[in-house]
């Protein structure tokens, strides 16, 4: 690739497959990440953790020293459509998560 | 994460949230604190139904696909207005049960939701680090350093009233 010059232009391809059904991996689970912020409590992402896994307060408070310590954590995974569903309800809460597949 | 620093807590009695037997509780503000909560509330509502994409607003409204902004846009779509409406929905409780009276759990998972907003969103306006500097009381940013630490504090009660009332723990949880 020339390192000088115009950025690399891709031109989209047209296919039949349905647009986000594409992954080559569908088994692979995702996992849900809440990372690490200067705001939120720690007594509070405890108790959200507690909240929305049904966790017991000693799993809710390893994942959250989890978080503080090392920034980030795997607070849950599944099927696509569970770990949005988990995101979703902690951005309801506030707490900073993102999903990937693992 | 910051811990709750024990200052606060030292100088001012944690009394201000009363868990009063299952699923009920009190807010007891002093009339200052009334009228501050208040004041913050209204105008987290007008930033809220101003925009959405503002940067002041925008940590209530994080990706959820950090690596892929196609599919985070239709996730943005699908829960945008749905965040939106629940956070003001949590205003409106709050501004209702600011005089005191019981609340039952929903409402007072509202006061949590709201004082948690206004703190993100006070937070990330000062771009605070977990310790929080040791201010000037002349300093024009110590008011505000100020109310976002009144807010934790009063916050942090909340918490522990709901985490009285949590549910037993699932007996699949992922023991981690």
């Amino acid at each position: 690739m020339p390192i000088a010059g115009p950025p690399l232009q891709v031109e989209p391809v047209e296919t039949d497959q349905p647009v986000g059904e594409t992954d080559v991996d569908l088994d692979r689970p995702w996992v849900v990440i809440v990372w690490n912020d200067p705001i939120n409590l720690m007594s509070y992402v405890t108790y959200v953790l507690q909240k929305l896994f049904r966790y017991p307060f000693e799993v809710a408070e390893k994942l959250m020293l989890q978080v503080h310590y090392e920034g980030r954590a795997v607070v849950s995974n599944g099927p696509r459509e569970k770990a949005e569903l988990d995101v979703f309800r902690l951005h309801e809460h506030g707490l900073w998560a993102t999903m990937q597949q693992d | 994460m910051p811990a709750r620093s024990g200052f606060t807590d030292v100088l001012f009695p944690r009394d201000r949230v009363r868990r009063r037997g299952e699923g009920r509780y009190q807010v007891r503000l002093r009339p200052n604190e009334r009228a501050l909560v208040g004041d913050l509330v209204g105008q987290l509502r007008e930033q809220l139904v101003a925009s959405t994409d503002d940067p002041s607003v925008r940590r209530l409204f994080p990706p959820a696909y950090a690596d892929d902004p196609e599919r985070d846009a239709g996730y943005q779509v699908l829960t945008r207005d749905e965040l939106l409406e629940q956070r003001l929905a949590a205003l409106d409780v709050v501004e209702r049960t600011l005089d005191g009276g019981d609340l039952d759990a929903g409402e007072m998972t509202a006061w949590m939701g709201t004082l948690n907003s206004l703190r993100l969103v006070l937070g990330t306006r000062l771009d605070v680090d977990e310790e929080l500097p040791d201010l000037d009381p002349a300093d024009p940013q110590a008011p505000a350093y100020a109310v976002y630490e009144y807010l934790g504090w009063l916050l942090s009660q909340v918490v522990d009233a709901l985490g009285s009332d949590l549910p037993p723990p699932s007996s699949d949880a992922r023991r981690s």
